[in-house]
């Protein structure tokens, strides 16, 4: 969605950001809508698997205040990078690098969304969400943007944090109470985070190293990156399975976590112990970057496909 | 600012009241939506 609006000239893009209004699709454009989709999708399944019933109004809202949340500071993320973002190929035509805004529209705009959305959980749901709705923003916006991804090459690790709020927050909304489970579906998407994200790193160019963000495999290089898959991806098979050993879920849930860490573990052992070669396709990578979404998304579904089991009395 | 700049910033304003309009009009029935069930609970 880096792309919503038609790329102005760098040349003449800071004098039409400041002659006319910015574009609504380019305020859209500012929610990272693409990264929204696991968002949604994820928050939705907090809000499915949680125990005890939400209104459909109630449970709509807040699956909308978590999106804004996460879209508002989404929005705090491009304001304080666009400079960085001006500098790498991928980010070079968001809003903000490519001159269609001014950069205190985009703080406000991110503050304004970020706002409503706490006011939002708060009013229709309840505070304790809405407490964690903030701290997530905070946490991504200024603990993560701010502090932390441009000082540690485990920025990966702490960003990973801000992407696992949604089903803890979705959760919270129907029980109002923080149990292990939803703890538990905050450490997953934790501990996936990272052999996710450097699957993908070790096989597309970055430019992170031109601007300084000391990602990973750029700070400790390869064999390091590789080894801290293998290592995350261990550290996520107990995580994916205890909602069902700690009789949390059922057996649909236990036996999907286990056929599809498996899986996982197979696909990261090949991606552990081997080095890039010259012309390297990066096969093995690009096979546990795109199963590891697919993981994701059919671990989540699987969670809810339990719980709508257990209550129409399919399984114990 | 030159006609074609005035036309294209007249759009975008235009545009971007409509969306802020719409906007506004889906939170006035959500509002709505949150008392009733509210209510409704109480």
């Amino acid at each position: 969605m880096d792309t919503a609006s038609p790329p102005i000239s760098p040349t003449s893009a800071a004098a039409t950001a400041a002659a006319l209004p910015a574009e609504w699709r380019d305020f859209f454009a500012l929610t990272k809508p693409r990264v929204m989709t696991l968002v949604i999708f994820t928050a939705i399944c907090g809000v499915l698997a949680a125990p005890g019933s939400i209104h459909p109004v109630l449970g709509f809202t807040a699956i909308l205040a978590i999106s804004m949340g996460a879209g508002g500071s989404a929005a705090l993320n491009q304001w304080w990078e666009a400079d960085i973002d001006k500098g790498m190929k991928r980010t070079m035509n968001r809003p903000l690098p490519a001159g269609r805004m001014r950069r205190e529209d985009a703080r406000d705009f991110g503050i304004f969304l970020s706002a409503v959305s706490v006011c939002l959980m708060g009013v229709a749901i309840g505070w304790l969400a809405a407490a964690l709705l903030l701290g997530a923003i905070i946490y991504y916006a200024v603990i993560y943007t701010m502090w932390l991804k441009p000082r540690t090459p485990q920025n990966i690790v702490i960003g990973g944090g801000a992407g696992a709020f949604p089903p803890l927050i979705g959760w919270i909304a129907v029980t109002g109470e923080i149990t292990a489970m939803p703890v538990l579906l905050f450490a997953i998407i934790f501990f996936w985070t990272p052999p996710h994200f450097w699957a993908l790193a070790l096989f597309v160019q970055s430019d992170y190293a031109k601007v300084g963000i000391p990602m990973l495999p750029v700070v400790a290089g390869e064999k390091v990156t590789r080894r801290q898959i293998m290592f995350y991806t261990l550290l996520l098979t107990p995580v994916a399975i205890a909602p069902w050993a700690i009789g949390g879920t059922g057996w649909i849930y236990g036996s999907v976590a286990v056929v599809l860490s498996a899986l996982f573990i197979a696909l990261a052992v090949p991606v552990a112990t081997r080095m890039k070669a010259a012309d390297d396709k990066m096969l093995p990578e690009k096979r546990l970057f795109k199963y590891s979404i697919v993981y994701l998304f059919v671990l989540f579904a699987a969670l809810v496909a339990d719980r709508v089991a257990a209550y129409q009395g399919w399984i114990a | 600012m030159t006609p074609e700049e005035e036309t294209e910033y007249r759009r975008r304003q235009k545009s971007r009241n409509l969306v802020v309009a719409g906007t506004l009009l889906f939170f006035v029935v959500l509002f709505y939506a949150i008392t009733i069930v509210r209510i409704g609970d109480g």
